[in-house]
């Protein structure tokens, strides 16, 4: 049997995370969770002359939620803020590679949620109605 | 026991899951429908559908009595009196129902006992009829191994709750309360008690009277029925002393603008207008799960349970939760793979078994684990299907172990 969803870049990023980890003091982090599935993510990240200068994440999540993450981060870090803010689900679903299809698509996209909470909380700005079609 | 026979009564055990034969595996969460319980209420709908108890031409005399019918069905089936069964939407609703009548009548300072091994639907209920009214929720705790600690219940007793709520089976762990020690226990510290069987009443004989509790919930849709039919039984003497649930239609002898009085039990709680098909379907469910035999059914999920724990004991990292006898019901991970990747290598297998917190979330937390997977027999689960279940959960650790 060889999965749809669980593909070479998938797995590469789940046994080897990029970012994974905390940030002793960062410009802002935030945390959520999927009370259906139980995954958890907290993304803290330092934004430094309106650049994302690092970010990075924890959680116990399963192992789409936890790429999406890692790949999510790596997307963004050295980004201007303001660049970073337009980071959609295409991109995400993009970056992943595949359909997770309804039932794995809240996993895919929790952590383009928590980093975009925090980037807001950074910039002391509501999530706008429009940028909720974002994520 | 005939499996093949008995799945051929399910038309849905036919068919394709992502290109594979279905292998239902998630009978805790609900059960598949036989053709007998399919039939029972299309049957209902085609010749006898009227608003029971309003009214008075034929049509609803026949509806009505074919809801009686069914009210006696249930009652011989947990040895109770049929004006102790109250028809309710599910066991969610019936442990609301005890929940918001006895909080309403208790002490202020009162406590409502509960366990560590609760489902939400009887822990939340508490929390709510509790919330700002002085009353208290507590917890008698559970051992490691997944077993009620029998010191923690005598300790908490002893403080005088006014119920004691628990589950007879865990949804989660599999282990069985010995319900008739508890209600015993219960009736001596003064506290009304109160089981929860959702998972208990569709494996096993379950006797009220023998068990001597005073409340008892379940649902059908976990026992063959359809969903949006369940069942409270209620000691009569409490139905006529404790005040009514839910208001309207049925419940009412005389209403004015005033004020109004109740209807006798078990009517006093079941207000609008019944879910009447529910009711004989789960007459059909329990006709077609007498006739094969309980224990017979029983025996068959604990064997498909024994050999499916056997099987994932031959992959590294499997961790069990739970007792030893567990019913038709395992718990479990593989070392740090997220239960929800492990469901997902199953359903691609054709397999559907349930990954999650098991709305049991305090219980996880006791656990350490935020989710876990769980395969769940019934009469008509076979060893192929845990074949295939184990096939799967070997690819996910091969890829992510």
């Amino acid at each position: 049997m060889d999965s749809e969803l669980y593909r070479e870049n998938i797995l590469d990023h789940y046994k080897h995370p990029r970012n994974r980890g905390a940030i002793a003091k960062p410009s802002a982090s935030a945390h959520d969770s999927n009370p259906l599935c139980g995954d958890e993510i907290t993304m803290s990240l330092v934004v430094k002359g309106g650049k994302i200068s690092d970010i990075k994440f924890e959680g116990t999540a399963c192992a789409i939620c936890l790429s999406s993450a890692s790949m999510l981060a790596e997307e963004v870090k050295g980004k201007s803020a303001e660049v970073a803010r337009k980071v959609g689900k295409e991109r995400v679903l993009s970056l992943l590679g595949i359909d997770p299809g309804p039932t794995r698509l809240k996993c895919a996209l929790l952590p383009l949620k928590v980093f975009k909470l925090a980037l807001y909380k950074h910039l002391g700005k509501k999530i706008s109605e429009e940028d909720e079609k974002l994520v | 026991m005939d499996v093949r026979k008995i799945r051929g009564d399910f038309p849905v055990l036919s068919r394709k899951l992502n290109g594979k034969p279905l292998a239902y595996l998630d009978n805790a969460a609900t059960t598949q429908k036989p053709r007998q319980v399919l039939d029972a209420v299309r049957e209902y709908y085609e010749n006898s559908n009227a608003n029971p108890h309003r009214g008075a031409y034929s049509l609803v005399a026949e509806s009505g009595e074919k809801y009686e019918a069914a009210r006696r069905r249930v009652a011989a089936f947990i040895n109770a009196k049929p004006e102790e069964i109250i028809f309710t939407k599910n066991a969610t609703e019936s442990l609301n129902l005890v929940a918001t009548i006895l909080c309403r009548q208790a002490k202020a300072g009162g406590t409502a006992l509960l366990t560590q091994m609760e489902h939400h639907s009887n822990i939340v209920p508490w929390q709510i009829n509790t919330h700002g009214n002085g009353l208290k929720v507590r917890y008698a705790t559970i051992r490691s191994y997944g077993k009620l600690c029998n010191e923690s219940v005598d300790e908490e007793l002893a403080r005088h709750p006014f119920v004691f709520s628990f589950t007879h089976v865990s949804n989660v762990l599999g282990a069985k309360n010995d319900a008739k020690k508890l209600c015993s226990l219960a009736r001596k510290a003064g506290a009304y008690s109160c089981i929860d069987a959702a998972q208990s009443i569709p494996h096993m004989k379950v006797d009220v009277k023998d068990i001597g509790c005073d409340f008892l919930a379940f649902s059908g849709h976990k026992m063959l029925a359809p969903m949006g039919i369940g069942v409270l039984y209620m000691k009569k003497e409490l139905q006529e002393k404790l005040p009514p649930f839910l208001g309207g239609g049925d419940m009412i002898k005389s209403v004015s603008f005033a004020s109004s009085e109740w209807n006798s039990p078990p009517y006093k709680y079941e207000a609008g207008t019944p879910n009447v098909a529910g009711a004989v379907g789960l007459a059909a469910a329990i006709d077609y799960l007498e006739k094969i035999g309980m224990k017979k059914i029983a025996a068959h999920e604990a064997e498909l349970a024994k050999i499916c724990k056997e099987k994932l004991s031959e992959i590294s990292g499997v961790r069990f939760f739970g007792p030893e006898e567990s019913g038709g019901i395992v718990s479990f991970n593989i070392g740090g793979i997220h239960a929800h990747d492990l469901g997902q290598f199953a359903d691609e297998a054709g397999v559907a078994i349930r990954t999650g917190h098991h709305c049991a979330q305090p219980l996880m937390g006791l656990l350490g684990v935020p989710a876990t997977a769980r395969a769940s027999f019934y009469l008509y689960n076979t060893d192929d299907e845990v074949e295939i279940l184990v096939a799967a959960m070997k690819v996910a650790e091969k890829k992510l172990g």
